[in-house]
């Protein structure tokens, strides 16, 4: 194998890996605020116990999503430094941006929010778990916009020649704004909130069917419903502006995501299907014409197919960029549909008594997780074959210095740790899954005015 | 070309930069050191004070790592990209003993088992020496060069990068970390294991000034060429020579029992010791060994001025909030450790 092959693996799957935990940590850090701060508004223990349990819980994800993160920081020079030294000039600030606005905020309260329940106030500790959570929100703004940068540049020109081109800032909110940025960020939030919301789903659900801990899951169960509801729904919505923003901007990729060939025909919107690349056809189910009227409001109007593009100016894997689209979508419905219905029965005084609807929930944590990755895999392979969108090809991309060898032996060692960070991760969530909250007296909240005395010295 | 305070963007951002690595070997110098001790620590009980006296803070420290390669990444990219893809195989084994110590610090006292207590205590202490060596690694190859061609990338074989000099850095670096760890635990501690640390300090102290000495000699006899710039402008020498002051007082305070002093001190000395491989360096920032005419310097390697001054904005905004929060959390923090439900 090249080395553009392993390398892109390798991203492909530290990126991967990592993106398991950072939407757990957005949403679980959303959850934990709502918590917190129905404590401090009604002084319930029981929503003090919840934000303990979903903290330890927290640490966890929080824990492995920094550890894998550092590997991705350091990835874009060890793998690819041209693409570096080329988008460096306005992918970095953003990046120097995501280090001092958001790490530091997220890592620096972390330790309050995780130690601090007996040294600071009720008050304060709120302040922190709202410091972390804002901390991770900001991480994803900055580097959803380097990314939507890559998709859709803007503010910028390019300077010098061959191996010392590269692209410069001209602008910096053009940059930031660029016309992919809002939207995407707003969709990849939201993604993260239901990541966080469905796992506290699961778990309470899991508790209320074992009959453990039951008032307290109650309580906990309506509070993440409520975000679920909100986040689904809107999540389509904005799902479907990112779709309206492809058809402009990257209309190879949305020729990819459903598969339309042709370019002189009206495209169509499948719910499923299965693209066969050689005869350039799909056979499925969907709405004939639905993408010519997604985009141009007629149903009749042509849609320019792949077969505008030239050969090596689009998407090679168009039957795995058209599943991983659809199978986003189709999970987007059905969380849609299950929140809804949740909150139908909740509205009839019905919802714990369904057995069986806990029990999908106890399974549907999954389901987020899947469609945030399918998401990423669909927009970043519909952007192949660059890695600047138009401007800079992932072949051109790579570090020269690096063998493939080289790339082989950190793809393994990789490979391993992570096997090992999953296996840690799951072992230790079922731990403290079953667990559960500690019900019953806690410490009492006793931050130590007087500790300063207590002797730094000696 | 812009310039503020009589100094051009791209040595302003040397300026920072340089900063935000200082500011990273103080603060992840000593929890990496304590890390380094933890095994010399014996009781199952002093080794959760110890890991405890750096729980909240350690991922705090971390992130001025982050932010110094993301700094890096946008004033200087092609010191990032040349640098990381250089060193592949250091820098990988670096990310990997990364993870391998958050897991270890995040993991440990989560199980009773003491097999698993003793795999995570190995893995922790491992992971963090060679963490610090394999910084003063990085360090000692990027003061003597290395085979860069005119692309800017690599053209040598990268078993190089482990040469003696670059390998008595790294352990003069662990010494270094280890004495800053060691003066920090023992002020976070007390009792029984503070009388054991104030012995294990004395050692650091030894082993400390003894690498110092060796480093500076190797220097000074092998690569001549590094102390010229403190030939040309005299005044230079004021950074050694409060470098030898500052490690001079480390000794004396201890003794006095002032740790807290110590510790400003032994956080002095790394930044003296990194202000003078910034002055040996600037304004090249990796020098190439094949043709002084391929090294990168801060300004062939520079972002645009646009880019910088943007950097400079986001640099002055940013860094009142990181101090005024660090400092926030480690006031929280402060005192001797006390265990609690809460602790690892
Ligand atoms: C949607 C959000 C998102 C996305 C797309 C990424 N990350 Fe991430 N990252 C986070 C959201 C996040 C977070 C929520 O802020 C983390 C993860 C969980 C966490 O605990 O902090 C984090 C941690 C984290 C850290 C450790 C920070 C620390 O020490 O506190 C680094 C260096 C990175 N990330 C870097 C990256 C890079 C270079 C990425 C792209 C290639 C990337 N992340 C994708
Ligand atoms: C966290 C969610 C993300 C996921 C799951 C993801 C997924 C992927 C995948 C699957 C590839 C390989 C595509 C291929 O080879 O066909 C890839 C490549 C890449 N992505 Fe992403 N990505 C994510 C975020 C980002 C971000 C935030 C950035 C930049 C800021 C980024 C930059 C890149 C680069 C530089 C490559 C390598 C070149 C390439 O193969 O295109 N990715 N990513
Ligand atoms: C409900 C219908 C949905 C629609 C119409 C939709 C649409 C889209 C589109 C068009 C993209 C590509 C954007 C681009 O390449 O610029 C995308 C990406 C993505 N989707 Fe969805 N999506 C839906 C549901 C979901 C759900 C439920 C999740 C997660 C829980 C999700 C997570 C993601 C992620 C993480 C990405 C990659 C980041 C990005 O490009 O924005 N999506 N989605």
């Amino acid at each position: 194998m090249d080395v553009e092959i392993l390398a892109r693996i390798q991203f492909a799957f530290t990126i991967a890996f990592h993106y398991i935990y950072p939407p757990l940590s957005i949403g679980l850090g959303l959850v934990m605020v709502f918590f917190e701060g129905a404590y401090l508004r009604t002084g319930n223990k029981q929503y003090e116990q919840l934000a303990r349990f979903w903290t330890r819980i927290f640490a966890v994800t929080f824990g492995i999503g920094v550890a894998t993160g550092i590997v991705m920081e350091f990835e874009f020079g060890t793998n690819w430094a041209t693409y570096s030294r080329y988008v460096g000039d306005i992918f970095g600030s953003a990046l120097a941006a995501e280090g001092i606005f958001a790490f530091a905020l997220e890592s620096g309260f972390l330790g309050i929010l995780l130690f601090g329940w007996n040294r600071v106030s009720p008050r304060v500790h709120f302040i922190a778990t709202v410091g972390v959570w804002l901390g991770s929100m900001f991480s994803a703004v900055w580097i959803v916009v380097a990314n939507s940068w890559q998709q859709t540049p803007a503010g910028y020109h390019v300077v010098g020649e061959g191996i010392h081109a590269r692209a410069e800032i001209t602008d910096f909110w053009a940059m930031v704004f660029n016309p992919s940025s809002v939207d995407r960020l707003l969709h990849v939030w939201i993604g993260a909130f239901l990541a966080g919301t469905f796992l506290v789903l699961s778990v309470h659900a899991y508790y209320l069917l074992k009959n453990r801990h039951v008032e307290l899951s109650k309580r906990a169960f309506k509070i993440a419903l409520s975000i679920a509801m909100v986040s689904s729904l809107l999540q389509l919505f904005i799902g479907h502006r990112s779709a309206d923003g492809v058809a402009h901007n990257q209309p190879a990729k949305l020729a990819a995501m459903e598969g339309h060939f042709d370019t002189l025909a009206p495209a169509h919107m499948y719910a499923l299907g299965w693209v066969d690349k050689e005869s350039q056809t799909v056979t499925g189910i969907g709405l004939p014409g639905g993408l010519s009227f997604l985009i141009h409001g007629d149903f009749k109007e042509p849609v320019k197919g792949l077969n505008a593009f030239p050969e090596d100016e689009r998407p090679g894997a168009v039957n795995a960029i058209f599943q991983f689209y659809h199978i986003m979508i189709a999970i987007g419905m059905f969380l849609i549909a299950l929140s809804l219905y949740a909150g139908w029965q909740w509205w009839r005084g019905k919802l714990f008594e369904k057995r069986w609807l806990m029990w999908v929930f106890v399974w549907a944590v999954i389901l987020p997780q899947i469609a945030n990755q399918t998401g990423w895999f669909a927009a970043e392979m519909g952007r192949q074959p660059w890695v600047v969108y138009g401007l800079l090809r992932t072949s051109d991309a790579l570090s020269k210095a690096v063998t493939a060898n080289q790339v082989l032996f950190s793809l393994i060692l990789f490979s391993f740790i992570y096997s090992l960070l999953l296996a840690l991760f799951l072992y230790m969530m079922n731990k403290k899954i079953k667990h559960g909250p500690v019900e019953g007296t806690l410490q009492e909240h006793r931050p130590k005015q007087e500790g300063m005395v207590e002797g730094m010295e000696g | 070309m812009a310039t503020f305070l009589g100094l051009d963007y791209p040595t302003l951002w040397f300026l920072v930069v340089g900063g935000v690595f200082s500011g990273y070997a103080i603060l992840d110098g000593f929890d990496l050191g304590a890390g380094a001790w933890h095994l010399f620590l014996k009781k199952e009980k002093s080794r959760r004070i110890a890991l405890n006296a750096v729980g909240p803070v350690w991922d705090g420290n971390e992130v001025w790592l982050v932010i110094g390669g993301g700094a890096l990444f946008a004033g200087f990219p092609v010191v990032y990209a040349t640098l990381f893809s250089s060193m592949y195989i250091p820098f990988m084994l670096f990310l990997a003993f990364i993870i391998f110590r958050a897991t270890a610090i995040e993991f440990r006292s989560k199980e009773e088992m003491a097999w698993w207590r003793k795999t995570w205590d190995i893995t922790y202490s491992l992971s963090s020496i060679m963490l610090s060596i394999l910084l003063g690694i990085i360090l000692g190859n990027v003061l003597q060069g290395f085979e860069i061609g005119a692309d800017y990338e690599f053209a040598g074989n990268w078993l190089n990068f482990f040469n003696p000099y670059a390998i008595i850095l790294g352990v003069t670096t662990l010494s270094l970390f280890m004495m800053h760890g060691a003066i920090y635990l023992t002020m976070k501690t007390e009792g029984r294991l503070f009388t054991k640390l104030k012995l294990l300090l004395r050692r650091a102290i030894i082993f400390f000034i003894l690498m110092f000495v060796i480093t500076t000699a190797y220097t000074l006899i092998y690569f001549p060429h590094l102390s010229d710039r403190f030939k040309e402008v005299p005044i230079l020498f004021i950074f050694p020579l409060l470098t030898f002051l500052t490690i001079a007082n480390i000794p004396r305070l201890v003794n006095k029992s002032k740790y807290r002093s110590a510790f400003l001190f032994s956080a002095l000395t790394v930044s003296f010791s990194l202000a003078i491989v910034a002055i040996e360096l600037y304004p090249v920032l990796i020098p190439s060994t094949l043709d002084a005419a391929n090294s990168i310097t801060i300004y062939n390697a520079a972002s645009s001025e646009k880019s910088l001054s943007i950097l400079l904005t986001i640099a002055a905004i940013g860094a009142p909030l990181v101090l005024s929060y660090t400092a926030f959390v480690f006031w929280t923090f402060r005192g001797k450790v006390k265990l609690d439900e809460t602790s690892y």
